[in-house]
């Protein structure tokens, strides 16, 4: 009785985002409002050049569509294109507000796998294309404590279009929240070099802006841990020289991010 | 015999191994072809481990130290090297302690058996087989790891990867080497492989980039050809002769909002470009001193670095202003224009049909502020005159540049 009852809840359940949310390998996307998808003017640009089958893709999507009457070709045609604008669709809903703000429940929950460095201790990633433009590269996860980009463990997800997520999200969902911005730290909490990487599983205060400061980021990666090769005691050579160059540059760029600040300070004050 | 790698039987042992097993005795002959290292080194998460040969592990100077940290030591020596146990052997409570114990003995004498030349060497197999995966990093391109230790006394810390390109550590893919000890790799025998093996390691510096994408394959790590690498058909030399002659894949992730850098004035702008930059010749490492710090003019570190011919940063000094397409010689954008070209004929109108529809009021705004930067416009349909840019070409939205399917490999 409760499967055919009434109400928004089954039907929810039966829609076709709730399907292609819950299918294997779709973890990475967020809900798109139909809301968003019902207003042309979020679709602007996307069209039958752009996307085969678009109308009646854009019904199977918000679950409009009489497939009863389709022949087993079109409707795989339009199925394969439903996925296909859902996916553009996305990469436009997830830079608004409403978007941002669903991809950063999924970011605290840690839907797009964590950082493999291991002095990222076990950061959550978030999704990042290389491209805007579809069928270019698959999707990379951006890690906002290194500031890298990896590709994701699975094959699964490896083969998703990055143009699905794009090149922006990330960096603009920390742009509108900065109070996410990790700390380049080591985590509290963190047990220092046990043995076993699963102990990153469980700190649950993690994703907690065990932030930089409501202040300033200048001086952020001063506490960046790096990974220093030694043999029998002794810094390799020409890695302590690459290193100590690195740090220069690091060195600099805090020294000129300060004096910016120092500067804007000023006037103000 | 014992020792060898074949593990195919062949069929007259086979007959013996079924007589002995039907005799319910395993015997103590050697006649069975899988030794307890054979066995052990192929159980799921041990494929990080080569084969020690037994003769090094019976040779007593080995094994120096290691008996007070193997408890039932001379039960797992026993297991490991397959000997029958002597007679008296009832003392052992349980023999999963000794599968412990010989467990960990193995990895122990692996620690040291991986620094020897005949260690190395199987390593070094392993290794350009893919045999320990690849670097998570995109811009690594799929290079070969190596499992590495953090210390070299068991207990302390789980097995590391570690890219001889970006130089960094990482976390195994798999759980199933979550439990694997990174002491019995132990610290010193990454440095030492890529001491002995200079031509698999990256060189400090990142030279010509428009000349390395002539070659992309040959970025997809080092398998199956032996020849040194190379960079537009010439061999890349290190004019240190210790260093890594391997030619560094030495591209940066430059996060972008709309197409537009993220600038470094924005709160979340790039802090940690330095962690995987290099100097474009390897004279600049010697610019810096012991502590870190350039060696002239240390005082005038912000402008100081613009002269010093090293990339990156000095783009970014003079903020939003326009015309800065000019100063910007990166020669990974020379890259991705070829790439680019292409695209745009082969995706056609379905650029607007990409994620970004870039909002000009917000960009505006951003730009404003200074939180991103207009030194190139590579968002097509952003009008670059109504944002008050002047020069810009139009592009695609295609900002990074080819890394040739770094999941491959
Ligand atoms: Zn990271
Ligand atoms: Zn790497």
């Amino acid at each position: 009785m409760d499967d055919i009852s009434t109400g928004s809840e089954s039907d929810y359940s039966n829609s076709w985002i709730a399907w292609f949310l819950s299918t294997k390998g779709n973890e990475y996307f967020a809900e798109v409002d139909e809301d968003y998808i019902l207003d042309r003017f979020n679709l602007t640009g996307l069209n039958g050049e752009v996307v085969q089958e678009y109308s009646r893709a854009l019904d199977l999507i918000t679950d409009s569509l009489d497939d009863e009457a389709l022949d087993d070709d079109v409707r795989e045609a339009v199925e394969t294109s439903a996925r296909f604008l859902y996916g553009l669709i996305h990469a436009r809903y997830i830079v608004t507000s409403r978007g941002l703000s669903k991809m950063l429940d999924k970011y605290r929950k840690a839907d797009f796998g964590r950082c493999p460095r291991v002095y990222c201790y076990s950061q959550p990633l978030l999704p990042v294309g290389l491209s805007d433009i579809p069928y270019q590269k698959a999707v990379k996860l951006y890690c906002p404590r290194c500031e890298d980009i990896y590709s994701p463990k699975s094959n699964r997800h490896g083969s998703i279009d990055g143009a699905y997520f794009g090149t922006t999200f990330p960096h603009m969902l920390f742009m509108v929240y900065p109070q996410m911005i990790p700390a380049k730290t080591q985590p509290v909490g963190e047990v220092s070099r046990g043995l076993g990487i699963a102990g990153s599983l469980t700190g649950a205060g993690r994703e907690q802006p065990s932030s930089v400061g409501t202040v300033s980021t200048a001086a952020a990666a001063v506490k960046a841990e790096r990974y220093e090769p030694r043999i029998f005691g002794f810094r390799v050579n020409e890695e302590a020289k690459l290193s100590r160059w690195r740090t220069a540059r690091r060195d600099t760029q805090i020294a000129r991010l300060e004096a910016l600040e120092k500067e804007q300070a000023q006037p103000n004050l | 015999m014992s020792g060898l790698p074949e593990r195919d039987l062949d069929p007259e042992e086979l007959e013996q191994e079924e007589a002995f097993d039907s005799s319910s005795q395993a015997s103590s002959t050697q006649t069975s072809t899988i030794t307890w290292i054979n066995w052990f080194t192929s159980l799921p998460g041990h494929d990080y481990f080569c084969e020690v040969h037994e003769d090094f592990i019976e040779d007593d100077f080995n094994l120096t130290g290691l008996q007070s940290m193997v408890p039932f030591w001379k039960e797992a020596l026993e297991m490991v090297l397959d000997v029958e146990p002597e007679e008296d052997s009832s003392k052992i409570p349980d023999v999963s302690i000794v599968e412990n114990s010989a467990e960990l003995l193995y990895g122990l004498v692996h620690q040291r058996f991986i620094l020897t030349k005949a260690g190395l060497q199987l390593m070094v197999d392993k290794y350009e087989q893919g045999h320990f995966g690849a670097c998570p990093r995109v811009f690594c391109h799929a290079t070969h790891v190596l499992p590495c230790g953090r210390a070299d006394m068991p207990g302390v810390d789980t097995v590391k990867l570690f890219c001889p390109n970006c130089g960094d550590i990482y976390a195994p893919p798999s759980s199933k080497y979550s439990g694997l000890d990174g002491a019995f790799f132990g610290t010193t025998f990454g440095p030492l492989f890529f001491q002995t093996y200079p031509e698999l390691l990256a060189a400090p510096f990142y030279a010509s980039p428009s000349t390395s994408s002539t070659q992309p394959s040959g970025e997809r790590g080092f398998s199956p050809s032996p020849s040194p690498s190379r960079i537009g058909g010439e061999t890349f030399v290190n004019p240190n002769p210790h260093g890594g002659q391997k030619a560094a894949l030495g591209r940066v992730y430059v996060p972008r909002i709309y197409g537009f850098k993220v600038s470094e004035r924005a709160r979340s702008g790039p802090r940690m470009k330095w962690l995987r930059e290099r100097p474009e010749r390897a004279e600049e490492l010697d610019l810096v001193d012991r502590l870190g710090r350039w060696k002239d003019q240390v005082e005038s570190a912000p402008d100081g670095m613009g002269g010093k011919g090293s990339r990156g940063d000095d783009d970014e000094m003079g903020g939003g202003g326009g015309g800065k397409g000019a100063l910007f010689d990166d020669e990974d954008e020379v890259e991705e224009d070829e790439e680019e070209e292409e695209e745009e004929e082969a995706t056609g109108q379905s650029n607007s049909a990409g994620g970004a529809q870039q909002p000009q009021a917000e960009i505006r705004q951003y730009m404003s502020r200074g939180h991103i930067e207009a030194d190139e416009m590579l968002v097509v349909g952003l009008d670059a005159k109504a944002l008050g840019m002047r020069g810009q070409a139009r592009r695609t939205g295609r900002d990074v540049e080819g890394e040739d399917d770094e999941r491959s490999g």
